[in-house]
């Protein structure tokens, strides 16, 4: 498990940005290490109080089981899901080349 | 990377089982057959009937990731899903939740996958498979999980419409958002030589549970179940596993059995040699019968699950869960004890059928009205015949309809056994119902008895010698003429009439 | 200035139910005066303009008929581009949506139109909800009425704008850490957030999934109970939406009003959030207003929030976590902004894009966040983070045992600024310090105006907070309070406000990423 406690360097931010689909600039990857490490040493306060007796909270109103009949609703026309499409080609999205492979 | 690799080196599979033990594993993709999706409105198209080939016509804003929209659970979906964990044998979690599968790629909208991580919906359980010798083996099962379904990439400019070398490509999301239910299977030990077999087995019977249950159509051939096959191999007597490879999409029932046997013998000639086996996903090609290399598993595959913040926790109630379990089909191995009795197979009938995995269309067939007997023979005879030769699934080729609409054919006598298959050809070319390759084809039987003696008294008038030995009682020269007569009918009459006719004639 | 565009959203309707004035004339008023202050302001990104005044003649005639759709129809309404408009733009102030217009409108969009408000433009905000000056917009900042020098609070801050400079009397915002409390605050307004789960969330362009919340904007605490009843209440297309019968929030303030009495209500000033970091001016006027709810019969009593101290740095590792996620859709693949060079691949056509449409405090966040939940870090990081939230929520619970309602400054300091903080990111962060609890525990909160501060002479706002659920307390301790105060300063504050619309200096500012805009 990685050390939570490490400075994060300017090859994890060129990772993250790999993650996160960003093709920051040297000088911005720089930049951005020394903030997220500002930013890090500051928010990682949290764990002081997170003791293992203290649950997860991750909605704040506990609901459950909302769910939808199974019923056909409203649908977007094939134009309609097509508006905004940077790039078309029948009835279909148009991307350049994909290097990697499905998951 | 150039398509599949056909240098790969194989050990024998014998030699390779002396050897490693096989450890397998699989993951089985289930589309469920609810009318809409898994988290929008939109009309499924994995639902019976459904027509789905505009591209981009089944979309409701959550399935393309506009901004703004927000997923909602199917209930229909969760019923299914709770069914399945319960026919797998599962426990049904009392509180579930999805979670987000964060990567990028363009066939999934948001860039995240809906599904289920650390709180699946059932977990725990073991599915009963029967072998072709009439044994069971107990495949034990770690999760079932819902999600949802990726869109539909196609890839074109390139020779192969594979990824690799293509131009460019094209996304049609009326596949995103189809409910999904994922079984993961723990490792299966012990399988040893039978391993190929018994991911055959595995894999039919998700399929034959799934449609007991009636929550899919399992139609592998439409992408309705998929298979992803994990195979290692340790050496013998070591404890550790061994590195393992997941062959992706492995889509018919003997793409199973020939993926598994293919990764033992591959990944066997690898390690006798002293090589390592990369963790990987692998391809598997149907044409070629190979597997070849794909992603290297890597830091890329960090997915960084988190729970989904748009949807809540699912928490069945118990009697929700008690009304799935007491509505549950009985498991396809009673089933099937049941059915042979009703059909009066022997031990070694049913078993032909069951291995050539056609049960469930010879069932649908005798459901539509056809003999039992006549059902069997159709399918594991003719039917099974092509397939086999195209390497295909029989059940790929021709619908239960349609096999019991032309036994019906033949027992009302419109088609003699020879017409029948031309027919069935047909059928399988596409051409349509057996009814209209009959009418197309023009193969009809010809009963018009009028036809037939004109036929008949050319040919006795052309042959007098044959005619004079009839009159003189040698019954079987008619023979000759038979013959000629249905080869003036291209075959398409009854040759028992004919006889029939031939000798009243000649007796006129 | 005419006194039309003076009226709060409440007089407008009365005077549109008694024909003393026409939706037209209303929301030709307004339109003139964003005509006339925009170039101070930069309230809007997109003016509705003619479509507007269809809209509006369009409900006069069907008020002429006795057919008007409520008792706010024909009132015009200004709302944030965070919320999608299938009429207008919607962008979220940011490049990668540039002239993106939605399929459908947001839940709180299309109840605004049933009842007949009349929408007059999309409002200026920080890029998808991320910052609290309106700073981080791509399109520009926008400048506080009261000093144009000086940012209007973010990121609702085109919305808290419009209102403050009359464009608008009223406005819809979005409130994930402090969106709408903080510009209310900062521009003399008043905001909401409510309950989370009491208003939709769909439509809303989402940053943090599991604390943003949709609320009024206004000048008024009645006119935010009107629009709070409008566009609150169940919609089944969101999962957390709470399906329960609300009171009306209107009903509550002017039962607030009249009453003049804050009697047997027990007021908890949270000690965590009155802190020494905050500015002389801003703890002297809510020592005040404590004063003031005393004398009117409050009980005041301190609160303890122990672990309040821990929600901002909660919240700055759940909202990059989520917004991470929640962001990875602008990819260039199905709609918005498209880099691609030629021959390139997917991937790299996907991160150019995203280079180039997000700006600085996005990519920030986002790549916070992919850190965040990244292998093995989760449970440091995300997890605790989560656990603070119990924490947090177990706070409030004990403290909702002693008061009926907690109260704080709704800002450490009035307005700063532009660019005193923008580089500075966990400078920008403290902003939110006592307007972010309420986020993670989803409990509803209002900033009401309370006076200018001494010594910059600029707003300052009183946080309220009630129970989950119980956001009409904050209404109807917000109109009391509201009442005495303007009864003691004789008008409503803003009309402090320096008047706009003629050629302002604007000292100091040369850093508008957009020049073109302003
Ligand atoms: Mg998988
Ligand atoms: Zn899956």
């Amino acid at each position: 498990m990685p050390d939570a406690s490490l400075e994060i360097t300017v090859a994890d931010v060129q990772h993250l940005a790999g993650l996160a689909r960003i093709a920051l600039e040297p000088g911005e990857i720089e930049h951005l290490a020394g903030e997220l490490n500002q930013i890090v040493d500051s928010v990682r306060k949290v764990q002081e109080v997170a003791t293992p007796d203290v649950p997860a909270t991750s909605h704040p109103l506990p609901l459950v089981n909302v769910l939808r009949a199974d019923e056909v609703g409203a649908v977007l026309t094939q134009q309609q899901v097509l508006s905004g499409a940077p790039d078309q080609q029948d009835g279909r999205f148009r991307v350049p080349a994909i290097l990697g492979e499905e998951q | 990377m150039a398509g599949a690799s056909t240098k790969d080196v194989l050990m024998d599979f014998d030699e390779a089982l002396e050897r490693f033990e096989p450890v397998l594993g699989f993951e089985v993709h289930v589309e469920l057959s609810t009318a809409t999706k898994m988290f929008s409105a939109a009309p499924n198209p994995a639902a019976p009937g459904a027509d789905s080939t505009v591209p981009n016509s089944f979309v409701a804003p959550v399935d393309m990731g506009l901004p703004g929209a927000l997923p909602l659970v199917n209930a229909e979906a969760v019923r299914y899903s709770i069914s399945l964990g319960l026919a797998l044998g599962c426990s049904i979690a009392p509180s579930s939740r999805f979670a987000r599968k964060n990567y990028f790629y363009p066939d999934l909208g948001k860039n995240y996958q809906i599904s289920q991580y650390d709180e699946p919906i059932a977990f725990e359980g073991s599915v009963e498979v029967e072998l072709e010798d009439g044994t069971t083996w107990v495949v034990p099962i770690e999760r079932a999980h819902m999600e949802e379904d990726a869109g539909k990439l196609t890839h074109v400019g390139g020779a192969t419409g594979r990824i690799q070398g293509a131009d460019h490509s094209l996304v049609d999301y009326n596949r995103a958002g189809v409910p999904l239910v994922e079984i993961v299977t723990k490792p299966i030990f012990g399988a040893e030589h039978r391993a190929p077999e018994i991911g055959k087995a595995y894999v039919a019977t998700i399929r034959d549970i799934v449609r007991s249950l009636g929550i899919s159509e399992a139609r592998m051939e439409r992408g309705n179940l998929r298979c992803d096959a994990n195979v290692s191999l340790r050496p013998r007597g070591q404890e550790r596993l061994g590195t393992r490879t997941e062959t992706k999409n492995v889509n018919s029932l003997r793409s199973v059995e020939r993926a598994v046997r293919y990764e033992i013998q591959r990944q066997a000639a690898i390690l006798a040699a002293g090589g390592t086996i990369i963790q990987e996903t692998r391809h598997w090609h149907e044409d070629t019968g190979t597997t070849s290399a794909g992603r290297p598993k890597s830091d890329a595959d960090d997915y960084r699950y988190f729970p989904e913040p748009d949807l809540l926790p699912v928490e069945p109630s118990f009697a929700l869960i008690e009304e799935l379990r007491a509505a549950l089909p009985e498991s396809p191995v009673a089933f099937r004890k049941r059915l042979q009795a009703d059909y009066g197979f022997t031990d070694a009938e049913f078993r032909d059928i069951v291995n050539a995995g056609v049960l469930a269309e010879l069932e649908e067939t005798v459901a539509k009205g056809a003999a039992p007997a006549q059902a069997r023979k159709w399918w594991l005879g003719e039917i099974l015949r092509i397939a086999n030769a195209r390497g295909v699934d029989a059940g790929t080729l021709v619908s239960p309809l349609h096999v019991s609409e032309l036994i019906a054919l033949v027992e009302n006598g419109d088609l003699t056994d020879r017409l029948a298959r031309q027919v069935l050809e047909g059928v399988i070319a596409g051409e349509g119902s057996p009814e209209a390759v009959v009418a197309a084809r023009g193969l009809k039987v010809v009963s018009d008895d009028s036809a037939l003696i004109a036929a008949i008294d050319t040919a006795l008038a052309s042959q007098p010698d044959v005619l004079q030995k009839i009159k003189d009682g040698k019954v079987q020269a008619a023979g000759a003429v038979i013959g000629a007569v249905m080869k003036a009918m291209r075959g398409q009459a009854d040759a028992a009439r004919v006889r029939e006719l031939v000798l009243e004639r000649a007796q006129s | 200035m005419t006194d039309l565009i003076r009226w709060t959203a409440a007089e407008l309707a009365e005077r549109l139910g008694a024909g003393d004035v026409s939706s037209v004339e209303a929301t030709r008023a307004h339109l003139d005066r964003i005509a006339e202050v925009e170039p101070d302001v930069h309230a809007f990104l997109h003016v509705a303009g003619e479509a507007a005044l269809t809209r509006a003649a369009e409900i006069d005639r069907l008020r002429a008929a006795g057919e008007a759709p409520s008792p706010l129809a024909g009132v015009p309404v200004a709302i944030k581009d965070v919320l999608c408009t299938s009429d207008m733009p919607s962008t979220a102030a940011s490049r990668i949506l540039e002239g993106w217009i939605p399929p459908y409108d947001a839940t709180p969009v299309a109840r605004l139109r049933a009842a007949g408000l009349v929408p007059l433009g999309k409002t200026n905000m920080d890029e998808f909800a991320m910052g609290s000056s309106t700073e981080y917009s791509a399109y520009g900042p926008t400048h506080n009425p009261w000093d144009l020098s000086r940012i209007p609070g973010g990121s609702g801050g085109g919305s808290a704008a419009a209102v403050s400079a009359f464009e608008a009397p009223v406005a819809l915002g979005s409130d994930t850490g402090g969106s709408i409390r903080q510009p209310a605050a900062v521009t003399g307004s008043v905001g909401v957030k409510p309950t989370y789960g009491g208003v939709s969330r769909y439509g809303a362009i989402a940053l943090a999934s599991s604390l943003d919340q949709v609320g009024p904007v206004s000048r008024t605490v009645l006119d935010a109970g009107l629009i709070h009843d409008v566009i609150g209440g169940y919609d089944p297309n969101d999962a957390t939406s709470l399906q329960q019968a609300w009171p009306s929030m209107a009903e509550a303030a002017r039962r607030g009003a009249a009453e003049g009495s804050l009697a047997g209500v027990r007021v908890g000033v949270v000690k965590e959030l009155n802190g020494d970091g905050f500015q002389e001016g801003v703890r002297s006027r809510f020592a005040e207003s404590l004063e003031r709810m005393a004398a009117a019969g409050a009980e005041i009593v301190e609160v303890a929030a122990p672990h309040f101290e821990y929600a901002i740095s909660a919240y700055y590792l759940i909202l990059p976590a989520e917004a991470s996620s929640n962001l990875a859709k602008y990819d260039a693949v199905r709609f918005g902004l498209r880099v691609d060079p030629g021959r390139s691949t997917t991937e790299q056509v996907m991160a150019l894009s995203r280079e180039r449409g997000f700006g600085p405090e996005v990519k920030r966040r986002v790549i916070l966040g992919t850190y965040a939940l990244s292998a093995g870090y989760y449970d440091a990081y995300y997890g605790s983070a989560q656990q603070v939230r119990t924490l947090v929520q177990r706070d409030f619970a004990a403290a909702f045992e002693q008061a009926d309602v907690l109260v704080s400054p709704s800002t450490p300091t009035t307005a700063f600024r532009f660019g005193e903080k923008v580089d500075d990111p966990l400078a920008m962060y403290l902003n939110d310090v006592t307007t972010i609890p309420a986020n993670l525990a989803g409990v509803p909160g209002m900033s009401l105006p309370i006076g200018l501060a001494p010594e910059d002479g600029l707003p300052v706002g009183l946080q309220i907070m009630a129970p989950v659920r119980e956001d009409a307390r904050l209404y109807r301790v917000g109109a009391t309070l509201e009442a005495l105060l303007e009864a003691e300063w004789g008008a409503p504050l803003l009309s402090r406000a320096p008047e706009l619309g003629r050629p302002v200096p604007v000292p100091g500012f040369g850093t508008e990423p957009d020049g073109g805009t302003r």
